[in-house]
């Protein structure tokens, strides 16, 4: 008999593990949801995890106004297909005074539309532990964040007062008004996600599949076309092009890949092969040197 | 071969977790560097991000400090140190590894125990030019103190002594030499000489060390047996929750720390006693016909019975674990608050927390010698021998047998802070008589003297689990 369990599985036990400690030590948890890849995965595991039942927490989605609009569809039909409550949050004043990557740069509307509205939706629910998709290998100051990551009162991140954390056996203890983020992805690299997604058939939003969409390229990256709230100078430059998104996020931030990649198998084959990472899509991490450091500080995942 | 096959076979692969230990000198994020670009897994945009950082201190763009690639922190890169533990992962067509990439100075200790407490396998650095210093002795010393069952001694800077052999020999020698421990089972050593910073032995084969027949450094990763110990274990499953979604199912939650599990295995409920059957192992891809240790399963019983989060379900008829208030472990402070005494802790074993003091202390262990040391509290990096009061029972195995259901977190009851990690190495149960002693005469139970010895492994097996010492006489 075969007992060895492939690293995919052992993952797959190690998330399911982390999810059901939070569901039976915290009161109020809550699952971010981002529509993408890696939240697929992360909601798929949650439903594994209390089987026959359902989850016993909610999945939000801070929005930030500015997602391709084809996540929104597929978040709405999956969260009914699945059954999931769903709660949707953005920041009202900051949406109704305009603000945007276009007119205010990645970095206020990141601070506004992002880790703001997220703080105030925690702050809003009472949650005291919320769920993130980050994984480890993403950038390397999340490689150095706890799977339950510790916030005081005021939802900030101290990286040099970290609690230690061994085998599998994490300290969920907090006082009143503090939270834990917890990361049960944390030790997935992107060529796990892709395979999980593959073994298990998990849905994921079609932008991630090649296809012929509008692109222009702004300062090397090529940022499609998805509404009119693009400059029209801008629009007018736009081509046709066969491309695919690694990672997704609001339109004007997220860079598209020159891609054939049509079906989930040539997915994984492209990632077996690809030479540069996946945050080369993301915009916003080149603002600042060490910029994800001062963003996980301030209270961004 | 089809793209379906060559999936097929690369997601059914293992996971090997690697701690790495070294001071930067010794060239340890040279190594991880090294292994990560020679195996192709890091990204041109990473490459060029560290091209760029060499320039802006003024180096040369081939002056690649791999260093940076660990050193997440902005207080790391600035003072060019390793604070915390770093998690790496690359993955070849025959593994995939989780590196824990940790620092080697004395004040990280507990960084070092932290990546440690999950790895396989650890990578031990040494200067081939110093030899084994001071800080080969401590890395060393924690790794058997964590239950390691492996070491890799990778020499490294062998460029730096003209690729001796003698020289190689004679540092293996000296580290065989002193790392017997009498309190933990020997890791397996294997010595690799290489020079990290040419890539040599640790992707292939050095031309420039033909006296070396073994392996190199990834081959030798790759490869390693990692014995499942943990399945020939006892079956154990802490239950983490009950999952009660209707009134007619009641699935008992949990990762299965040691062990394998069927349908229709007897199980018994502790501390309860009570004994029932495994119905089904429920999972949203169907029943499982089994599961083993490392897997979360959830798992429903034939007849209905006392059973919740922190108690455990195990098989009857395999030995089972110590019942216990009364534990003495190795004990790590981890916490810069020194230890107060009079303070009731959390103790977090399994899925159990309990209140627990800390009544006594052994000794303290110098790192560095492995010498036992008087000491009468505990400051950071600490590690000591204790006595643990547990105001309500624990079950628990003895660590260096059991890895998962051995070991236990200590939780500060006012800063919440992880005070201290340890490693339970005696058990006393709480339902015997204490530390009862009964002699049996082997002539009046008409035993012949030549069975002695069977009788007494018996009298050693009853121990374990009753805590009654049983000597035989003539």
């Amino acid at each position: 008999m075969n007992y060895n369990i492939s690293h995919l599985r052992a993952l797959e036990s190690e998330s399911i593990h982390i999810i059901r400690e939070v569901a039976s030590q915290f009161s109020n948890p809550v699952m971010l949801y981002s529509i993408g890849k890696d939240s697929s995965v992360m909601a798929h595991l949650a439903q594994k995890a209390f089987y026959p039942g359902k989850a016993p927490f909610p999945l939000m989605h801070i929005d930030s106004k500015w997602k391709f609009s084809e996540m929104i569809t597929f978040r709405d039909n999956y969260a009914k297909e699945h059954g999931w409550h769903l709660i949707v949050e953005y920041n009202k004043e900051a949406y109704s005074r305009g603000v945007g990557p276009f007119t205010h740069g990645s970095k206020v509307h990141t601070e506004l539309m992002k880790t703001q509205a997220l703080l105030d939706a925690l702050k809003r629910y009472g949650f005291d532990a919320a769920f993130g998709g980050a994984r480890r290998d993403e950038e390397r100051s999340r490689a150095k964040e706890r799977i339950f990551s510790f916030r005081n009162a005021f939802q900030q991140w101290d990286p040099k007062c970290q609690r230690p954390e061994l085998w599998d056996i994490y300290n969920t203890h907090i006082d009143k008004g503090q939270s834990i983020r917890v990361f049960p992805l944390s030790n997935w690299t992107e060529i796990d996600i892709w395979q999980y997604i593959r073994l298990e058939k998990i849905p994921i939003v079609p932008l991630y599949y090649a296809a012929n969409r509008p692109v222009v390229e702004i300062d090397g990256n090529l940022i499609m076309v998805d509404d009119n709230r693009m400059p029209k100078e801008l629009r007018d430059r736009a081509r046709v092009r066969r491309v695919r998104f690694r990672t997704l996020g609001c339109y004007p931030l997220t860079g598209a890949i020159e891609s054939n990649a049509a079906t989930i198998n040539e997915i994984v084959e492209e990632m077996m092969t690809v030479r540069q990472s996946e945050r080369t899509t993301r915009v916003i991490d080149f603002d600042q040197e060490g910029s994800m450091e001062q963003k996980k500080r301030e209270g961004y995942f | 071969m089809t793209i379906d096959n060559f999936l097929e076979q690369d997601q059914a692969k293992g996971l090997l977790r690697v701690l790495t230990a070294g001071s930067v000198d010794d060239g340890k994020s040279t190594l991880i560097g090294r292994l990560l670009f020679d195996s192709k897994l890091l990204y041109e945009d990473q490459l060029q991000a560290l091209k760029t950082e060499a320039v802006k201190r003024g180096d040369r763009e081939q002056d690649i400090d791999y260093a940076l690639l660990c050193d997440g922190l902005k207080a790391e890169r600035e003072q060019g140190i390793t604070i915390d533990v770093a998690y790496r992962y690359f993955a070849t067509s025959q593994r995939k590894f989780i590196i824990a990439d940790t620092p080697g100075h004395e004040q990280y200790t507990r960084n070092m125990i932290t990546g440690g407490s999950t790895a396989d396998v650890a990578i031990l650095l040494v200067d081939a030019r110093q030899g084994i210093v001071t800080q080969t002795r401590r890395h060393s010393y924690i790794v058997a103190l964590l239950g390691i069952k492996h070491i890799i001694l990778a020499v490294n800077k062998m460029d730096l002594v003209a690729y001796s052999k003698e020289r190689f020999n004679e540092i293996v020698k000296s580290y065989t030499a002193f790392s017997h421990y009498k309190d933990f089972v020997c890791p397996k050593i294997v010595a690799i000489p290489i020079s990290a910073i040419n890539g040599e032995n640790v992707v292939k084969k050095s031309h420039n060390m033909p006296w070396y027949r073994g392996q190199s450094l990834l081959q030798t990763l790759e490869r390693i047996e990692i014995d499942r110990q943990s399945v020939i274990l006892p079956f154990r499953l802490p239950i983490q929750i009950v999952l009660r979604p209707n009134h007619t199912f009641r699935g008992f939650a949990g990762k299965i720390a040691s062990g394998v599990i069927r349908p229709a295995d007897r199980v018994k409920a502790l501390p309860s006693g009570q004994e029932s059957t495994v119905k089904q192992i429920v999972s949203l891809d169907g029943d499982l016909p089994y599961a083993v240790a490392g897997q979360s399963v959830t798992i429903t019983l034939t007849e209905q019975i006392d059973l919740s989060r922190g108690q455990m379900l195990v098989r009857i008829g395999q030995s089972e674990p110590t019942i216990s208030h009364h534990i003495t472990a190795f004990m790590v402070w981890m916490d810069c608050e020194v230890l107060d005494s009079r303070k009731t802790f959390y103790l977090k074993h399994n899925t159990n927390t309990v209140r627990a003091r800390i009544e006594k202390i052994h000794y303290c262990i110098d790192v560095n010698t492995a010498e036992k040391t008087e000491c009468n509290t505990l400051t950071l990096n600490s590690i000591a021998k204790v006595d643990i009061c547990a105001l309500s029972p624990i079950i628990t195995d003895i660590y260096y047998q059991n890895r998962a259901c051995g070991s236990f977190i200590i939780i500060d009851p006012i800063t919440n802070f992880t005070s201290a990690v340890g490693m339970v190495v005696e058990a006393r149960p709480s339902n015997s008589k204490s530390r009862e002693t009964i002699t049996i005469s082997l002539s009046q139970l008409n035993i012949d003297t030549s069975h002695r010895e069977a009788i007494e492994s018996v009298c050693r097996a009853i121990e374990q689990q009753t805590g009654i010492t049983i000597k035989s006489s003539n």
